[in-house]
């Protein structure tokens, strides 16, 4: 058992082997990285110690607080939060050896090639075929993938294909890591209707992957996607939130400087507005607190829910009560933006950018699905494409 | 601006958990709906010995006076548990204008003078209401005080009162100061009220002898006090409800056949309770922040408890009005006890302050002024 007093020992050993003031950025973290010290929980010899997860928070604020570069973990949240849990849990002592450690330093950018333009909420439905070249060892991949966030700056894709149509849909899925710099592989960027391109489409066309960059077994792929997923909506939560934080702020702070602008009607909304986002506030710190109990209560997987509604709504009331400023956009250039900023731009972006809010991440119809039948307990709809053969369905 | 949320907890504590599965056994023998109908149909909502019983049989009657008072010294987050579950059952018990309003605006009397009162209140030995109309909302004007015609006697009306006919003592605002006010020395004018579990009349002082417990400035301040901490703990009485609408109707939903599959199958009904579990399951949240803001004193506490009330009102309202809808014919038979929920939601949201009035507290406190 790895206590805190042997992690910071470990911690200043580190600093003191390799000094944040003169050593290289990406020496540093792999540095790091090889001392255990990435991430605890994960298992020696892959960046962790096999220590609890909780002891981590204490390990990156001393690293922190001694000036030592970190992983910039938003620029790589897809490999963190997804690629590595799934490789971690699914791959094989090579591909864990292979792909952690350049992940976790971010020496290598991680996308996910799972959604298509005919597989959405429908996950499993997806066509991209991929189809084993036995003399070569390799597999063949055509298809198209959407709403890819960093594919233009990665390196390696977890990519969901089909490799047997005549199964039911879910059971003929595989689970591979695609060479995004591999002959074949085309990214676009998606232009948004927030004028930016934060997304991308992925065209493959003839990509051979090796048969060793599968992910567990050929056919198990969604077996596998699951895990990924499943740490999709863990990541989400957790943080503390201020009164006011997030957008009711900007809003509350727009009625303040502007008395000239404000409406009985626009008084209305914002105060409903105003109690519901505090109510919101105070649900997911009650989350939070059960959580750190260790009892995680249900009421996890409607959050995400709320906040889309309340997003669309405070944005567009702000919109409204802006008057003639409301009319104006900042920018429809098309940009790349690495993350998405919700309070540092104008009222148009956030209203347009809100839209996505219950659309990325599982629709709010299919989440209201979710909390209806795990956590309420009812019936599923009736379903016909369980046990159709996937070339069957209709498309 | 408005002060950061404050370090609350939003949790139950286990104590507060043994305390609800104390009451909720209790109910669920003693308080079934079925008896809560046929006792409202009798008119006489109220049962004698399960008010004795849970007030002062578990002793919940006395749960935020102190100890050297005679009472629990515990506090508004286990009032709060208790209301929870007087809701979910409906029950007809004088438990807010006892314990809540009745024991703040005493805690707030001259302590000479209300001590001997505590003392009977927390043991549940006599049943305390204040004389105001449930409407009454913290921060509004208070109706006229009733007069003072010398030599400890009353003279005036006060209206709507909650659960009077349960009452032993009454409190009352008078000109002079507050007063307590032996039941038998008032004249009750019983009326029909919307919401059948929770009795209603007004009371006619004439020159009715009365005891003087406080000033008049501290009279209003603590009839102040114990409507903020009425409202906010209203609150939870509003979430044990929606609960049980939620509750009811998707057991309901999940073995009520039509179109050969359950009715809790068809996404149309799935969509509107999973959006009313996740808008109970806030209510929640903000009705415990309530609690324990008030359980802890905390300076935005009157903050805290306006959004409770803006909140959890509607809610309440919400789901009983989901569960009469979603049970379909038999949600609308005299029968069905979904109507007992729907009248006492519909009669919540104007107590002690409807959502309106409380969203005018949070545009005072919150610094987002009218127009």
């Amino acid at each position: 058992m790895t206590t805190a007093d042997a992690l910071r020992a470990r911690v200043r050993d580190l600093l003191a082997a390799h000094p944040p003031a003169t050593t290289g950025r990406t020496a540093f973290l792999q540095a790091r990285f090889d001392a255990g010290l990435a991430w605890v929980h994960y298992p020696e010899g892959l960046g962790g110690l096999g220590a609890p997860r909780s002891l981590q928070a204490a390990v990156d604020a001393e690293l922190a607080a001694a000036g030592a570069p970190d992983n910039d973990p938003r620029r790589i949240g897809i490999g963190l939060g997804m690629a590595a849990p799934t490789i971690l849990a699914h791959g094989t002592g090579e591909q864990k050896q292979r792909f952690l450690r350049p992940l976790w330093t971010g020496e290598e950018v991680w996308c996910q090639l799972f959604s298509e333009p005919g597989a959405g909420s429908d996950l499993a439905a997806l066509g991209t075929r991929a189809v084993l070249d036995e003399a070569a060892g390799e597999w063949v991949v055509d298809g198209q993938k959407v709403w890819t966030s960093s594919a233009h700056a990665a390196r390696w894709g977890i990519l969901l294909a089909r490799t047997d149509p005549g199964l039911p849909k879910h059971r003929g899925i595989s689970f591979f890591v695609c060479d995004m710099h591999a002959p074949g592989v085309e990214v676009r960027p998606l232009r948004q209707i927030t004028g930016e391109a934060e997304f991308n489409e992925v065209f493959l066309t003839g990509v051979r992957i090796p048969d060793a960059h599968r992910i567990g077994a050929a056919g198990r792929g969604w077996e596998v996607a699951r895990t990924t997923l499943m740490n999709e909506r863990v990541s989400i939560g957790g943080m503390r939130i201020p009164r006011e934080g997030g957008m009711i702020g900007r809003l509350a702070a727009a009625w303040r400087e502007r008395p000239a602008l404000r409406t009985h009607a626009h008084h209305q909304r914002l105060l409903g507005l105003w109690v519901e986002a505090e109510v919101a506030r105070l649900a997911a710190e009650r989350l939070r607190q059960q959580l750190a109990a260790g009892q995680p209560g249900p009421e996890g997987s409607g959050m995400k829910l709320t906040f889309a509604r309340l997003n669309q709504e405070i944005s567009g009331l702000e919109v409204e009560f802006l008057g003639e400023d409301g009319l104006y956009y900042g920018d429809w250039e098309m940009t790349r933006p690495d993350t998405v900023d919700f309070t540092g731009r104008d009222a148009g972006y956030r209203y347009l950018r809100a839209k996505g809010n219950s659309i990325e991440g599982g629709t709010s119809e299919i989440l209201l699905n979710i909390v209806a039948e795990r956590v309420l307990g009812l019936p599923a709809e009736p379903r016909d494409d369980k046990d159709v053969p996937w070339k069957d369905l209709a498309r | 601006m408005t002060a950061p949320g404050a370090a609350l907890d939003l949790r139950y504590s286990d104590t507060e958990e043994e305390l609800r599965s104390a009451v909720r056994s209790l109910l669920a023998a003693r308080c079934t709906p079925a008896g809560v109908l046929a006792r409202a149909e009798g008119g006489r909502p109220h049962d004698p010995a399960l008010w004795d019983t849970l007030a002062a049989g578990i002793g919940t009657a006395g749960l935020i006076v102190p100890e050297e008072l005679g009472g629990q010294g515990a506090g508004p987050r286990e009032a709060a548990v208790v209301l929870e579950e007087l809701g979910r059952a409906v029950a007809p018990a004088p438990y807010l204008a006892h314990a809540v309003l009745s024991a703040v605006i005493l805690l707030g009397c001259d302590p000479a003078a209300a001590a001997p009162h505590l003392a009977e209140l927390a043991a549940g030995r006599r049943v305390y209401v204040p004389a105001l109309p449930l409407t009454q909302a913290p921060g509004a004007p208070l109706p006229p005080p009733v007069r003072d015609t010398g030599g400890g006697a009353l003279a005036g009306r006060a209206t709507s009162i909650a659960d009077a006919v349960a009452a032993d003592v009454l409190l009352v605002l008078a000109d002079t100061g507050l007063y307590a006010v032996e039941a038998s020395e008032v004249r009750l004018a019983p009326r029909t009220p919307l919401d059948l579990t929770r009795p209603l009349a007004d009371a006619v002082f004439d020159g009715a002898a009365a005891t003087r417990l406080a000033d008049p400035e501290t009279a209003r301040a603590a009839v102040q006090k114990a409507l903020l901490c009425g409202a906010g703990l209203l609150a939870s009485e509003q979430v044990g409800l929606a609960e049980w609408c939620l509750d009811r109707t998707v057991a309901y939903l999940r073995t009520r056949h039509q179109f050969n599959r359950p009715v809790g199958s068809f996404q149309a009904v799935k969509h509107r309770l999973a959006r009313l579990w996740l808008d109970t399951a806030a209510a929640r949240a903000a009705a415990r922040a309530a609690a324990d803001a008030l359980a802890a004193d905390a300076p935005d506490a009157p903050l805290t408890v306006a959004v409770a009330q803006a909140y959890c009102s509607g809610v309440a309202v919400r789901a009983a009005e989901e569960c009469v809808q979603l049970h379909g014919g038999i949600g609308m038979t005299w029968e069905h006890p979904a109507h007992l929920y729907l009248k006492r939601a519909k009669a919540d949201s104007l107590a002690l302050g409807t959502a309106g009035h409380h969203h005018t507290t949070v545009a005072a406190l919150a610094d987002l002024p009218a127009p």
